[in-house]
């Protein structure tokens, strides 16, 4: 199978700290990939590398075959990496539709137009209030992102960063912090994207339980390293992982 | 915003022009003129600098420096050739094309730097140019400057008031379309988050190095109104009291908008008439620059959206509520707050 995003022996040290050691992984392109693993495990750093908001210290990290190592944030989403954070990262002071407009008018490549109303692009509102109803959130489309509830934030993301129609969507913890009735609606979300087969999804989860019936291949990592690799059948019954994550001391944190 | 409203504001504005261009008419005393026409051209200085701080989220001590290029051009030309249009026309276009060339290479330089790296060094280049104008004696005449003469119809105050108001008219459209355009909106992103914009797929050095070039060049022009108006040039057009100046003007009226440096040029140059010429009843009104500080921290403190952001607030607060009460009667109160500040900074 081909491998969209691949890296090999990644690393990363802040300090005398190794927060990602020596991963080299394949991600199968088209797929599901979850990366679980407990706190401080590295999973938010490793995405950051893939992202390109970190350098590696050394390693490399390869797109379709091409080393972007060296590119930034802003050429590697232009390539079809596109991310949302954990820390909700939106702009606080524009309007939730202003928020998502922005995304799609990055996607349609319009940049330095300067002398047209914004309005003049009809289709950017059309498709910005699609993506809206589609996160379940288009009754909020004039309030000021600042104004939204956790959850709805997160859905804020998501709707960002399907606008920008990235090959790859990089999509750190899309729940945390939620409420429980609020997580059901999200995981439509995904499944909504995950059906229409045509996008590579990667996935940080903490919660086992929710990934586990989406995934194709889950990857745990635990202290940096990339421990074990499988169907979400074969992780649950590794007894590394097992023992690392699934059991003993970090069976409190999968709650 | 639907079209019905843009058109609206539009009409406004293009109504207070016309009024305004009444006023020289039935104030016909040359200093009240005068004041007016020094409220025009730092209306325009001030918008310019808000297209950096209000939108682009950049905060510049050495804005003034293009102020400065401006100014000194147009003196320098209308000294070395003869006072005619043509030279004027020459002056102008010397003075843009000076301040597009230095804004975009000291953009270049040092728009990578964060936010307080990049206001300190501004305030260093400023400070550059202001020795430089002081050493350079033979062109700029060092710290006492000259004095210069200009064609018949600009030194008529009636002409010159047009031509300050004719040009803060269309730069005001100007800039406002530019703040309005899917440029200007991403401009206001980089306020907002720049490390989001630039995982959006936007590379955010250019927006700020452009952002930077256009208020450079409108600043400059506002220089060359400046010059023109004083029919002398000095050191003082670059010393950082202007940036201080109109970044009082800017915080004033309200960050983020346009109107609101025009007004806030308007509050600061009346007042500054009207407090210095009550220096006779007490000495406090002569030194009235202390009683700006005072001003300075109180809006800060209360008034931090300026008075053009704080009535925008409270107006579409009202509006929203009612349009909300409209569509749900039955929505609880603190639902209704949550969503406030619609639409605030889309209406600038």
């Amino acid at each position: 199978m081909e491998a969209i995003l691949e890296t090999k022996d990644l690393s990363i040290a802040f300090g005398g700290h190794v927060a990602v050691n020596g991963v080299s992984v394949k991600i199968t392109e088209k797929k599901f990939t979850s990366i679980i693993g407990p706190n401080g495990a590295g999973k938010t750093t490793f995405f950051n590398l893939l992202s390109g908001q970190l350098t590696p210290t050394h390693g490399t990290i390869y797109f379709k075959g091409r080393d972007i190592t060296k590119l930034s944030t802003t050429n590697r989403t232009r390539l079809g990496i596109g991310r949302s954070f954990q820390i909700t990262n939106v702009f606080p002071n524009l309007t939730v539709h202003e928020n998502v407009r922005l995304a799609v008018q990055s996607q349609a490549n319009v940049r330095y137009q300067m002398l047209a109303h914004f309005n003049h692009y009809k289709q950017f509102k059309e498709k910005a209030n699609e993506l809206l109803e589609l996160v379940f959130l288009d009754d909020k489309a004039n309030s000021l992102a600042v104004n939204l509830a956790h959850g709805e934030k997160r859905k804020l993301e998501i709707a960002m960063l399907l606008a920008l129609e990235t090959e790859i969507l990089l999509l750190d913890e899309p729940t945390a912090g939620m409420s429980l009735e609020e997580v059901p609606a999200i995981i439509d979300v995904i499944k909504k994207i995950k059906g229409q087969e045509d996008r590579t999804i990667v996935l940080i989860e903490h919660k086992m339980d929710m990934i586990l019936g989406m995934s194709d291949e889950v990857l745990v990592l635990f202290h940096g390293e990339l421990i074990a690799q499988g169907t979400p059948e074969e992780m649950i019954e590794n007894e590394t992982v097992q023992s690392a994550y699934l059991g003993g001391q970090y069976d409190e944190q999968l709650t | 915003m639907n079209l019905a409203k843009v058109e609206k504001s539009t009409w406004i504005y293009l109504a207070i022009s016309l009024l305004l261009v009444i006023v020289p008419f039935i104030v016909t005393g040359r200093s009240m003129q005068f004041i007016i026409i020094q409220f025009f051209i730092f209306a325009i200085f001030a918008m310019s600098y808000d297209i950096l701080l209000g939108y682009t989220g950049i905060i510049s001590f050495g804005h003034v420096m293009f102020f400065g290029i401006g100014a000194y051009s147009t003196a320098i030309v209308m000294n070395r050739f003869d006072s005619t249009i043509l030279s004027f026309i020459l002056a102008i276009i010397i003075a843009i094309i000076l301040a597009a060339i230095v804004s975009l290479i000291v953009g270049m330089l040092t728009l990578r730097l964060k936010s307080h790296f990049y206001a300190m060094l501004t305030l260093a280049l400023a400070g550059l140019f202001l020795v430089g104008a002081e050493k350079w004696r033979s062109l700029t005449g060092g710290n006492d400057g000259f004095t210069f003469s200009l064609p018949e119809i600009l030194r008529d105050s009636q002409s010159l008031y047009m031509l300050c108001l004719l040009s803060l008219v269309l730069i005001f459209f100007g800039l406002r379309r530019l703040t309005k355009s899917p440029f200007g909106r991403v401009l206001m992103a980089i306020r907002e988050n720049e490390k989001r914009t630039e995982s959006l797929g936007y590379k955010i050095v250019h927006y700020k190095v452009i952002a930077s070039v256009v208020a450079g060049v409108v600043a400059s022009f506002a220089g060359v109104l400046y010059s023109i108006s004083l029919r002398f040039v000095n050191t003082s057009v670059f010393a950082t009291d202007m940036t201080i100046d109109v970044l009082l003007m800017t915080i004033i009226g309200g960050v983020g908008t346009l109107i609101g440096p025009i007004i806030g040029a308007g509050l600061v140059e009346f007042a500054h008439h009207w407090l210095s010429s009550l220096a006779d009843v007490h000495w406090i009104f002569e030194r009235w620059i202390i009683l700006y500080g005072i001003v300075y921290i109180l809006v800060v403190i209360f008034f931090p959206l300026g008075i053009v952001g704080t009535i925008q607030k409270k107006f579409f607060n009202r509006q929203n509520y009612q349009k909300k009460k409209q569509q749900n009667p039955r929505r609880k109160l603190d639902e209704g707050r949550k969503e406030d500040e619609d639409e605030l900074y889309r209406n600038g």
